[in-house]
């Protein structure tokens, strides 16, 4: 058992040339992965002269972090020259409540959903569940008119309404295909012994769930982040989320191009989520997947 | 005598709400996705049949806007391009995907990093990708100067600039972007195959690629099935890769559908037309969609 897997009648050269092959096929593969990271990072410790030299895949000279400085506090994005600061914390209002408030609501109705098989939930669930898939183009005419209505146009309170609507779905998916796992006699005996709705939900699941909340933060904080259609059809200005300020720093093109402020400007913006997926990895994959391995 | 009668109905009044606890806490969420996406695309669909140009209005017309649409070139470019996107996206991710999945499955001793390594892009947004592609790919600072300047003075990539193949691109950035999700899709489902029949097959003399190609590949039919979904959902979605990386351009030889929508609605006052652009765009969407999760959901309830 301990033995590795060596294939019966496959000789030993033979063997050593397949791992060499797998190997040079994998590392060849993690180079092809980084090398836009390696290009960004490295390009963004450079000086403009030394960019312009031209050599795009050298390491840089010395480390230079000017173009960071600058990146975070004084580039200028449209008629503001504050860097991507004010827009990162946008982003970061932005993120807090709509990932809290739409794990929270995912937990209860997929709690409802998936232990107390009323009639019709299973249609309520597939009607959910088509929401995940929707291009959003199809909601962003009503929407703004909608946002304009309720008065939050233009502002991080009109995309926290606006991402925590369109987390429902994804959180519902998650929580419900995660307690479908739990056997009903559980909750069964719980109500036996005189438990309510939602005692049953906080002293017995909510414990379970720990691992179902993790991914489901992490997904909606990834996707609340990253999301670019909304922050740039709803907000203008200075209450746009950093996406939409990145983009716009990049596509600027009223001054010289500073590139090595550009990528650090790219880096800064990518820093949370990335941050978020080395740390979390595992609950990410599993996020990403739960999509996929539906029910 | 009336007393404990009343008590008795209080208490059914508290049961019956209870019982129908479950609908209660469902039903507001629920109706929010009733409203704010069912609810608007009826409405959207509705802007679709109108003439509107600056602000929506709801005097319908008729189908004219999907008329004008089917005879735009800008949007028979944009669906032409999500017809080429989107098959060499979704054949060479998973293609990519299955094959990095099959070699990582070959007990490799630093699976973990490298499985973080091909996955780490899909956790970065497609604007961060765009930009850092652009900034590799631009024909004058970028990797095919580079290649000039170590002797190869014949290297030319320039395809970023250039009208036909902008587009292909878009590809390259979205396959490194979503390939390493596929790896992880197909690994997963790697782990679950029985280990049981391999050895049998083993045993049997078969060699490994014969297992892989006759046993195991087919057997993990649901995941490729999977894989196209997500896959294909996606590519009708693309819209912030393209901002980032080609604005469309040159001209608008790399635009969407998704990017010809926001162009309409936002840029050039065609608010009609951009209503009608987005029912296409569902349209496509739902044509893969709505077969797949009801015959998931299907297979779950008969399961």
């Amino acid at each position: 058992m301990a033995e590795p897997k060596t294939l019966p009648g496959a000789n030993g050269k033979r063997h050593l040339l397949g791992r060499l092959f797998i190997w040079t096929l994998l590392l060849a593969a993690a180079v092809l992965y980084l090398g836009p990271i390696y290009v960004v990072l490295s390009t963004s410790l450079k000086d403009l002269a030394e960019i312009r030299a031209g050599a795009l895949l050298d390491l840089p000279h010395e480390l230079n972090f000017t173009a960071w400085r600058e990146a975070w506090s004084s580039a200028c994005i449209g008629v503001r020259c504050e860097g991507l600061r004010p827009y990162f914390l946008n982003s970061v209002i932005m993120s807090v409540p709509s990932v809290a408030i739409s794990t929270l609501i995912g937990a209860l109705s997929g709690y409802a959903l998936s232990l107390f098989r009323f009639r019709g939930a299973n249609i309520i669930f597939a009607l959910m569940l088509f929401g995940c898939f929707i291009p959003f183009q199809i909601v962003i005419l009503p929407m703004a008119q909608t946002l304009g209505f309720l008065g939050v146009a233009n502002s991080i309170t009109g995309l926290i309404v606006v991402h925590t609507i369109y987390g429902i779905s994804f959180t519902t998916l998650f929580f419900r295909n995660y307690y479908v796992s739990v056997p009903q006699e559980l909750v069964r005996a719980a109500t036996m012994d005189g438990a309510g709705f939602f005692r049953i939900f906080w002293h017995i699941m909510l414990p379970l769930s720990v691992p179902i909340i993790v991914v489901s933060v992490i997904w909606q904080f990834t996707q609340v982040w990253n999301e670019f259609l909304f922050g740039a059809s709803f907000t203008s200005g200075g209450s746009q989320p950093v996406t939409v300020a990145l983009n716009n720093l990049i596509n600027s093109t009223t001054s010289v191009k500073q590139y090595n402020v550009d990528m650090a400007a790219a880096l800064i913006a990518a820093a949370p989520t990335l941050v978020v997926y080395i740390i979390a990895g595992r609950f990410f994959v599993r996020g990403l997947t739960a999509g996929a391995v539906k029910g | 005598m009336s007393h404990p009668q009343q008590r008795k109905q209080q208490m059914s009044v508290l049961d019956r709400l209870q019982r129908y606890l479950p609908q209660l806490v469902v039903a507001p969420p629920f109706l929010l996705l009733v409203f704010f996406v069912y609810g608007f695309i009826a409405w959207t669909g509705i802007i679709s049949l109108t003439n509107s140009r600056m602000l929506p209005t709801f005097d319908v017309q008729g189908i004219q806007q999907y008329v004008r649409l089917l005879a735009m070139d800008r949007w028979n470019v944009a669906f032409d391009n999500l017809l080429i996107f989107g098959s060499l996206y979704i054949l060479f991710s998973i293609t990519i995907g299955c094959v990095l999945a099959v070699l990582l499955d070959q007990r490799i001793r630093a699976e973990g990093a490298l499985r973080t390594i091909y996955l780490y892009p899909m956790a970065i947004s497609f604007i961060v990708t765009g930009t850092a592609w652009k900034w590799i790919l631009n024909p004058s600072l970028g990797i095919e100067s580079y290649m000039q300047k170590l002797g190869w003075e014949s290297f030319q990539f320039d395809w970023i600039v250039n009208r036909d193949m902008a587009i292909y691109v878009v590809v390259i950035a979205a396959v490194w972007q979503a390939s390493g999700f596929v790896m992880a899709l197909f690994l997963s489902a790697l782990r679950t195959v029985d280990e049981d029949i391999i050895r049998a097959a083993h045993l049997d003399g078969a060699s490994t690629t014969r297992i892989y190609f006759g046993i195991i590949l087919p057997s993990l039919r649901p995941v490729f099935l999977s894989a196209f979904v997500i896959l294909a959902h996606l590519s009708i979605k693309s819209f912030d890769l393209v901002v980032a990386l080609t604005n469309g351009g040159p001209g608008y030889s790399s635009t969407l559908p998704a990017n010809f929508m926001y162009e309409m609605a936002f840029r050039r006052n065609q608010i009609g037309l951009g209503a009608a652009s987005a029912m296409m765009m569902l349209a496509t969407v739902a044509a893969i969609i709505v077969p797949y999760l009801y015959s998931e959901l299907r297979a779950k309830r008969h399961g």
